[in-house]
């Protein structure tokens, strides 16, 4: 894995080679191995894995899906096996490819954050993700993530329990990104990812009942870009720390987008489910791209959309 | 068993019932692999809107001719787009996904309600030459052109109807007692809505028998990766109705 940065795509954010800057969104491709059959794991820049809980959770009851024009709905409520099987059951599989693996840890208290960071500081993963934005659990998640203060107490806690990079997924669902984003770039995030699903509602006008067992869930798909590419943007002019992209990302052009407003990385999600090796078939597109625009690195691209 | 994903040509998409289309997919790469119980995952559309795939159960593969079957019900945006494609048109087609039936019944009863009969016509398929008995319920005579798809496929077959207008009145449980009386099965597989599963699985227990139930439930990836189809299992066990099933033992998922 080395000579990253003398690809055409390969990147270092926080600290984390990658051979491409796409990575796939947490929640939406499962440990990665459920993947393995449809794309090379090893082609990717970076699995994110399903958000991890220092128990198992079991999820939310009834139907968890509904799909929106050009969206779709979640409430899936952070079904997890646990940190424990996580790092005994799961992960001695994953160390077998040459890609990085980033965890993405949810808790319910500030301190439950900094014990999984404890625990996963020494595992071999490469990375945390810190969930202070998941719309579909009433404890921890979003309640951290739509306050500055304690979306700072999260990231110190974490930061003081381990010397892994600690990349902050922001939550859409606030008046001002960018005041969160700076509070957690204060508090030592190393990178910042944004956006997480925006918070929406489905209703059966047959049965005059909410679709989502949850009755609300987080909207992701292509409906959701224009939102997060507007994010991105002011964030990636407002912090000194990476930035990686994501929010409705199915295409290279959608992933160009995110790059030249100001992401150094994205992530495919809610793509993974429509075509299985998205994140393949994204970084080559990008790599054309690249390529015909006679640029030598996809480093050239980001932020430089001309105001 | 690899999965995979294939452009497949759409080798005829023709209407065998009211709103009930069978789409046949040349894909021999997938219908060398595919068993009873498995299912497909199909994009119906090329747009964003209906984004999603839409999982299909296979009801019959023919290695030979290298085509896959499905049986669908015309219901909502996904279907009504699947229903106007032609033998003009391909699909991306994910598959065979899934866990199939046990295939070691050497005197199977089938119990199947409306499109849950669709996965059943694939087993029955791969059953012969045991004798095999069905059950098959449905609302009324002219959603029953079931009973001639199976006809040659299975020994006995017997029908239930909501309003009686074909075979018996009533639904698969009533008649499911007196069936079993008459034969001494070795297994039973249900297919349908899952309040019928429910009470086949009771039954069977009671009876002795050993059950097989297939599942479904709404999905994005079809492949494990983003639990929303998944139930309870025994021992508090969480169950992936996509890649743990679609086709369980009933006492894993059922009380």
């Amino acid at each position: 894995m080395s000579n990253e940065e003398n690809t055409m795509l390969g990147i270092t954010i926080a600290g984390i080679k990658m051979k491409t800057p796409v990575m796939t969104a947490s929640g939406t491709f499962g440990f990665g191995l459920e993947y393995k059959d449809f794309v090379d794991l090893n082609k990717i820049g970076a699995v994110v894995v399903k958000g991890t809980t220092l128990l198992p959770r079991h999820g939310n009851q009834g139907r968890r899906i509904a799909e929106t024009p050009a969206g779709m709905l979640n409430s899936i409520g952070l079904e997890n096996p646990g940190v424990n099987e996580f790092l005994s059951g799961i992960l001695p599989h994953l160390n077998a490819y040459d890609v990085p693996i980033i965890v993405n840890i949810s808790g319910n208290t500030v301190e439950e954050y900094g014990e999984l960071a404890a625990l996963l500081n020494a595992s071999g993963v490469d990375g945390l993700e810190l969930n202070i934005s998941c719309p579909n659990v009433k404890e921890g998640g979003i309640a951290f993530g739509t306050n500055c203060d304690s979306a700072s107490a999260v990231v110190r806690q974490v930061k003081k329990n381990t010397d892994l990079p600690v990349i902050v997924k922001l939550s859409p669902n606030v008046t001002d990104i960018v005041a969160m984003a700076q509070s957690v770039e204060d508090a030592g995030a190393d990178a910042i990812s944004l956006i997480n699903t925006l918070l929406g509602m489905s209703i059966d006008i047959h049965k005059w009942r909410p679709v989502l067992g949850n009755v609300v869930g987080g909207l992701s798909g292509p409906a959701v870009k224009p939102i997060a590419v507007r994010m991105v943007w002011q964030v990636a002019q407002s912090v000194k720390v990476p930035v990686i992209g994501m929010g409705g990302i199915v295409t290279a052009e959608d992933a160009v987008e995110f790059m030249l407003a100001g992401a150094t990385a994205v992530a495919v999600g809610t793509a993974n489910f429509i075509n299985p090796c998205a994140a393949q078939t994204v970084a080559e597109g990008i790599e054309s791209y690249i390529r015909q625009r006679g640029l030598s690195h996809v480093r050239e691209l980001v932020g430089k959309v001309n105001i | 068993m690899p999965k995979m994903v294939v452009e497949a040509r759409i080798v005829r998409n023709t209407e065998i019932g009211v709103n009930v289309k069978e789409l046949v997919l040349y894909a021999p790469e997938i219908a060398a692999q595919a068993v009873p119980g498995q299912f497909l995952h199909v994009r119906v559309s090329d747009s964003y809107h209906p984004l999603l795939r839409r999982p299909l159960s296979i009801s019959d593969a023919d290695r030979q001719a290298g085509t896959i079957s499905t049986i669908y019900r015309v219901v909502g945006q996904g279907t009504a787009c699947l229903a106007a494609l032609t033998s003009e048109d391909s699909v991306n087609c994910m598959g065979p996904l899934g866990n199939g039936f046990a295939l070691q019944s050497q005197r199977p009863l089938l119990v199947g309600g409306g499109m849950g009969l669709a996965p059943l016509l694939f087993l029955a398929g791969a059953l012969c030459p045991h004798p095999i008995e069905i059950l098959m319920g449905g609302r009324t005579r002219e959603e029953m052109f079931w009973a001639d798809m199976f006809h040659g496929k299975c020994d006995a077959i017997h029908i239930t109807t909501d309003d009686g207008t074909l075979g018996s009145c009533g639904v698969t449980l009533d008649v499911l007692p007196e069936v079993l009386k008459n034969g001494a099965f070795d297994l039973i597989y249900t297919c349908g809505p899952r309040i019928m599963m429910e009470g086949v699985a009771k039954v069977a227990k009671k009876h002795n028998i050993p059950c097989q139930v297939s599942l479904e439930d709404y999905m994005a990836c079809g492949i494990g990766g983003c639990l929303s189809c998944t139930c309870a299992g025994k021992n508090g066990t969480r169950k992936k109705v996509c890649s743990d099933g679609p086709v369980f033992w009933a006492q894993e998922v059922m009380a």
